[in-house]
This record gives structure tokens, sequence and C-alpha cells, in this order.
């Protein structure tokens, strides 16, 4: 039994939290909350020196070829810092789609480039305020040029090139839908800057106009790999998810700890102690569900949609309760621009609706419960 | 990450496996115990010493105890893998579980090295069953304002009070307890601790019967009871220390629940029609499902984490607390919520009509003592908050007053 990261992946774990705590200080982050400068591109750069990007890129398209613990652990802390990039657009799903779906030309073509972070992907896939399905997808791609429009699609006003879901044939089935790869500087393609609850992760609409579109895997299976593409990333974003959890409980207990009323400590209050318990247990429960979709998908297990979506609504519960129970735990502090609770708690609600909402993944949760797939007898019994 | 054991973890469970398919009772569904099945036969008590004894001689029992005192001398993640294995069965764990979980650690701590060789083998054999007197009438979670009181006298000590809320006591063969020896200490400087023959002279077990309608634990009452000097357990006054290992030890005893849960609402979901059709396309219950999958699902990792811990030799903290809290509250729920899928139905208790013969509707009156018994949601939170997160503890205005002027109320 060894349900842990290794000896490497905390080092790796540690080494982006010092690099984090100084390149991505509240002071940074703010930097991007208050101007119109969409992400931290000194920020960016630097995570491309320790080769962030390209953690689980194969090494023969420019890639270090580490498997997706390691972009776990990188995930806790760049959710704990709310850093301010493309980061998860660019490399949960970006980079993900190519990996998963990409032929060897395209990959050539723009694994390097996104593996050094000289390169910027998005995905997008959402339509305006209905969840995402082959009955509701209305952007068509018809001899090889695509038309619709994309809103909100994270990051989509800084990336080079789109992942896009896109209708090819009629009707409500899963064979509706196709992936393509949309040069974001090409003829077509109108971009613009959407206002979101949280500045610090820039989001567009991109309205495409015949802009050329090149298909990403075969034709027809655009479901099937926006459904396998959101597994994966829903892994990545609840390690995020959790970490951001951890750093809003961080926050509130130094808070409480330094905070006197009524002659002492606030921390001693039990009101305020219940609370912060009730922050960390939803937290440690969201962790351990993290933990055990990172092995199902480091492992390419079947159970990684069940595991997915226990993790993905484990952890936006936590960060929500967290972010939100901060802000109280701070009084009428936390309420100002100044403290730095509006942070977390703008980015946990940002997270809890980037990939989809609990109440969707719940549904996807039932789904893959219901129907039970072969499992790998490892997680329900020990060895043989 | 890797679920699989070590070579030496392998073994182990290969041989827990070979011993029970020979001597252990499987179940007949996924949610019957030991007691459903034989709770109300008269030889029940019989046959659980027996099934002890045969897995005590086999090196099942105690295995992390030392050697010399009848164990194994394991490790405990084998005693996690032990707890695995005989879990796919049924087995008595209740008899005997306080006196091997809490008590016995306890003695190694405390005892002579005679009473270490004489007690705790027994106890493992399940030839003499143990209990514990703590709690009281007005001394629950501050169970330090106990009002049990013992005086010297000559080599004994003579004890006077009462104690509530002991499990097993009617069947115990020894039992252990925390008595205030000085009123004029501060409440948690004046307390001893003592072991004793629940035979003694001046020892009374009257049974409580709970709202469920069972009885498992008991009051009793101390009149004039002699314990030798020679079964004091840590030196006069120093009985809080004492009590703290027995109850660091029942964090690591308790913390699964044995009524129905997750599981089984989904079993009686997945079978259900409800007026709009089936309960497992109704999108509330099916969101209701996802939410209490989610934090079973939590407390199962996270207690793979806590075995990792162990598997390398480290002590797991009291984030273990987790899961009691958080499974114990939710049992609760899922019960409720059962009965209210069944709509009016769901009050019908009758074993012959309602679905796992009623279990649901026993543990709508069983959970609230899950959510008490160990320690309640309460003071769990306020354990959590102290050890783990490193919160101040409240403010005590009874810390340094004799326990004797302490304000007492009404109960």
């Amino acid at each position: 039994m060894n349900f842990d990261f290794s000896d490497d992946q905390k080092v790796l774990r540690d080494q982006a939290k010092k690099f984090l705590s100084q390149q991505s200080s509240s002071a940074r982050v703010r930097r991007i909350l208050e101007s119109d400068v969409p992400y931290d591109a000194e920020l960016w750069r630097g995570m491309a020196e320790n080769g962030w990007q390209g953690t689980a890129v194969p090494e023969q398209y420019g890639g270090a070829g580490f498997g997706h613990l390691e972009l776990c652990v990188i995930a806790e802390e760049l959710g704990r810092s709310l850093a301010p990039t493309p980061f998860s657009s660019s490399v949960y799903l970006a980079t993900e789609a190519l990996v998963l779906a990409g032929s060897d030309a395209q990959k050539k073509a723009w694994l390097p480039k996104l593996a050094m972070g000289e390169g910027i992907g998005c995905f997008a896939l959402a339509e305006g305020p209905t969840a995402p399905s082959p009955k509701t997808i209305k952007t068509r791609v018809k001899d090889g040029t695509i038309t619709g429009t994309k809103v909100p699609v994270a990051d989509g006003d800084v990336a080079d090139v789109a992942v896009v879901a896109a209708r090819t044939a009629d009707g409500a089935g899963d064979d509706a839908l196709s992936l393509f790869l949309v040069d974001l500087a090409g003829p077509g393609v109108t971009r613009t800057v959407v206002k979101t609850v949280d500045p610090t992760r820039s989001h567009a609409r991109l309205d495409f106009d015949g802009a050329p579109a090149e298909p990403l895997g075969a034709a027809g299976q655009g479901w099937p790999l926006v459904r396998a593409l959101l597994d994966r990333a829903a892994v990545l974003v609840a390690f995020e998810q959790v970490g951001g959890a951890q750093g809003a409980l961080d926050m509130a207990r130094e808070y409480a700890m330094g905070r006197f009323a009524f002659g002492r400590p606030i921390a001693s209050f039990q009101a305020i102690k219940h609370k912060l318990v009730d922050m960390y247990v939803a937290t440690e429960l969201a962790r351990s569900n993290a933990y055990y979709a990172a092995w199902a998908l480091s492992t390419g297990a079947a159970e990684l949609p069940v595991a997915a979506a226990a993790a993905r609504v484990s952890a936006t519960e936590a960060f929500w309760l967290s972010a939100k129970e901060n802000i109280q735990t701070h009084g009428g502090m936390g309420f100002t621009w100044e403290f730095d609770c509006h942070l977390y708690y703008r980015r946990a609600k940002l997270l809890a609706l980037a990939l989809g909402s609990a109440r969707v993944w719940k549904h996807k949760l039932m789904d893959a419960i219901a129907e039970p797939r072969p499992t790998s007898r490892a997680t329900h019994g020990g060895s043989e | 990450m890797d679920f699989s054991d070590t070579k030496d973890e392998a073994a182990f469970r290969a041989g827990a496996r070979a011993w029970l398919a020979k001597n252990a009772e499987p179940k007949r569904g996924a949610f019957e115990t030991w007691d459903s099945r034989y709770r109300d036969e008269k030889d029940a008590l019989a046959r659980a010493k027996d099934y002890q004894r045969r897995k005590a001689e086999a090196g099942f029992a105690g295995i992390t105890w030392p050697k010399e005192y009848g164990g194994r001398g394991g490790t405990p993640i084998e005693q996690v893998i032990w707890a695995q294995e005989e879990g796919e069965y049924i087995a008595p764990r209740g008899y005997f579980e306080i006196g091997l979980g809490m008590i016995m650690p306890t003695l190694f701590a405390y005892a002579t090295e005679e009473q270490k060789r004489r007690y705790p083998p027994k106890a493992l054999r399940g030839d003499e069953i143990w209990c514990q007197l703590f709690s009281e009438p007005a001394a629950g979670s501050d169970l330090a304002g106990l009002r049990t009181r013992a005086v010297k006298d000559g080599t004994d000590w003579v004890v006077n009070g009462q104690k509530i809320w002991t499990s097993g006591a009617h069947r115990a063969d020894y039992g252990v307890v925390v008595t205030r020896s000085d009123p004029n200490a501060p409440k948690h400087k004046g307390l001893t601790y003592f072991f004793l023959d629940m035979k003694s002279p001046g020892i009374e077990i009257r049974r409580i019967k709970q709202i469920s309608g069972a009885s498992n634990f008991n009051e009793v009452y101390f009149t004039d009871v002699r314990i030798p000097d020679s079964q004091r357990l840590g030196a006069v006054g120093t009985g809080w220390g004492v009590a703290i290992t027995t109850l660091m030890n029942e964090r690591l005893t308790s913390g699964e629940t044995r009524g129905p849960d997750w599981d089984e609402l989904f079993g009686v979901v997945k079978d259900l029609e409800l007026e709009d059709g089936p309960a497992l396309d109704n999108a509330a219950v099916r969101e209701k499902l996802a939410d209490w999958y989610v934090r079973r699902q939590g407390v199962r990792w996270t207690r793979f984490r806590t075995m990792t811990a162990l598997s390398r030799g480290e002590t797991p903290g009291p984030e273990n607390s987790i899961g009691k809290l958080v499974l114990a509250a939710q049992a609760q729920d899922i019960a409720a919520y059962a009965m209210d899928l069944l709509d009016s139905a769901g009050a019908v208790s009758d074993p012959e009509l309602a679905p796992l013969r009623g279990a649901f509707q026993d543990s709508v009156l069983s959970t609230p003592g899950s959510r008490i018994a160990a320690g309640t949601d309460e003071i769990l939170k306020n354990i959590i908050a102290e050890r783990v997160l490193g919160l101040p503890a409240d403010v005590r205005v009874d810390k340094d007053q004799a326990f004797k002027d302490l304000p007492t109320g009404k109960r």
C-alpha cells in the first residue's frame, strides 16, 4: 500500500511552492486583477523555464515525459498561489487533447511550442448558458471551415490555437460532433474579451466566420473525446481546487490566531474552531478523492470516469466552502478589496464552473456508477 | 502510487484469508453482521468466545501486541489488513474490542509485569471480558468533572458513586474505573485510575433502554466497593493521564459505522419506482446520492492515506477522527432519506414489510448514539481544531479551582 506521491514528486511540489510563493505572490496576482493585462507573462516564462508546461508531454515532442502525477503536484501549488496564467487551458486541455487525439504531424506542429510555453492553447466548448452536449452545440464545420460562436472560452483572448468542438452532422447523437484545431491568428476569427467574476483569469468570446479548421481525431468522435478530455482535466483542476481550499483555510487560520476579540484570540472560540474544522474536513476529503483520481489518471484505470467526477464534486465543494468561510472568519475586513479573501472566493467560483458545474458532474458520476465497468482489482482488496 | 501490498503484507493477507475461509462465517448479505445474526440467540456469548479463542490461537488476535503477552508482535498495517479481510465475514467484535483495543494497551503502559502476564492473554482468548467505567451522569464530554469517590483505607480504596454508558458491563469480568481521589485539587489533578473485578461486592448493574429499544449500555452503581491498591494504574492523582491513554486508543478502535450506508441506499434506489418514474432517473435523488458517495469515498481514501502512513511505520494522527465525524452524521441522513423515498410506508419498521428488514428505520433510531459515542461531533471537532489545526484550547473557568468548589448546576 503506497497511496501517496513519491519522494521525487514531493520534492517537485516543494520546489513549485517555493517558486510560486515568490513569482505568484498576492502582489503579483493583484497586478493582473487590477489591470487589463490578461495574464502574468513573466510568471508564464518562469514556469516554462522550469519545464512545467511540458511536464506530461512525451520527450519526442519536446516535453519532459513525466506522468500525470507530476502534473498533479504542480496543479495543487498553482491553485494555492492563484497563479494568473493560462496553464489549465493550455496544458490540461489543449495539450492533452493533442496528446490524446492528434496526428503525428499535429503533435509535431504544436506540442513542442505548447510544451515550451512558446505557444498557448485553449479549449472552446461552451456556447452560452447551457451545459454543452451534442444536442446544444451549434457551431458547425463544413468543407474545412468553421462558423459559430463559442463563449466563454478561458484564455481565448491570448491563445494561439483553439481545440474546438463543432457539429459535423445533424441530430443529437454522440457522433454529431467532431474536434478541430483552429489557428486563432488566422482569417475568420474575431475575439472579444469577456468580463468574468475572476479577472485574474481571462476569458473571451470567439466568433468564427468561415475560419479554416483542421480535424483533430476521427470525424464523429468529438463527444467521446470531449468527455475523455474533461475527465482528465477534472483531475488536474481538482488539485488546483484542493490547493486553493488549503490556501484559504491557511489564511483563515492565521487570521483567527492573530485576531483578538472579547479578550482572546477568536481561534479559541468554538464557533470559529468548528468552522475551520468544517473547512479542514472538506479539504481533506477532497484531497483524498483527488489522490484516487490521480491514481486512476496516471494508470489509465477503468475507474477514471467515477474517480474524476468524485474528485471534481468533492474539490468544488471544498474550495467553495473554504473560500466563503474564510471571508466570514475575517469579518468586515474579509469583505474589503484590500484583503486577499476575495481572490480565493473569485477563483473558487470560477473553477467551480470551468469544465462544467458540480450539478452536471454529479449526474456524470451517477451515470458512471449506474453503468458498472470492469474495475481494477487492486483497488478493491489488496493484491492477489 | 500503488495499491498493492508489499511482499510481506501479501503473505500476511494470504494467511489471513486462508484462516478466515476455514474458520469464519460468510455474510449472507452485504449488510449482515454477527450481531444481526446472533444477537437474540441464547448461546451468542459462548459462540463469540469460541471464535475469539480460535482466532487467538491462530495468532490473529492482538496482532500488534508483544509476543510475551500472547500477541503476534506484528505491525499496525497487518492489523489493518486483518480488519479488511475479517470484514468480509461476520465476526464478533463488540464483546472484545473495548478490552483489547483500549484497556489492554493501558495495562501495557501502566500495569506491573506480573499483571501484564496475567490479564491480557486471557482477554485475548475471550476468556475474560472487560468494560470501561468512565462517563458519569454529570461527566460526559467533560469527563474530568467525574465525581465517583475513592478513599484510601489501609491497602484498599473504597469507591462510591455512579457510572453510566458502560458498554457490556453486564457481561464483563473486569473493568477499569476513573475515580476522584482528591476533591480539593483542581479537577484534572485529583483523579486516580484502577482496574477491578466486576463481581466485587457493592457493584450493582442496571441496563439502560435506548431510544431504539435496545440495551447496549448500563448504569453501574458503586457502594463501598473495595479495590486493592495493587490494582491502581498510574500514580495517585494522575488518573487523567491514564484515562487519556485509554481514550487515544479508542480513536484507533472505533470509526467504522455498522448500519446501512450508501451502498444500501443505492440498493433501494435501484429498484424503486417513484411517482414519475425510476428513482435512479430522478435528478434530486441522483444529486443526493452523488453528494453522499463523494463523502463516503473521501473517507475511504483518507483511510488509505492512513494505511500508507502505517505501512511506512509512521503514526497516524488525530485526522483519523474525520471518518467517524463524517460517516456517523451521514448514516443518520441516509437512513432518514431512505425512509423519505418510501413515502408514508417509510414509517413501517416491520421486518416483514420494510426493505432490509427495517434496517433504515433501526438506523434512524440508533445513529443519534453513533454521533455521541466515542466523542460527540462537537468534541471531535474540538480535538481536530486543537491537535490538527493547532488552535488554542477554549478558556477554562474551572482549571485552577478546587473540584469541590466548582458550580454544578441541576444536571
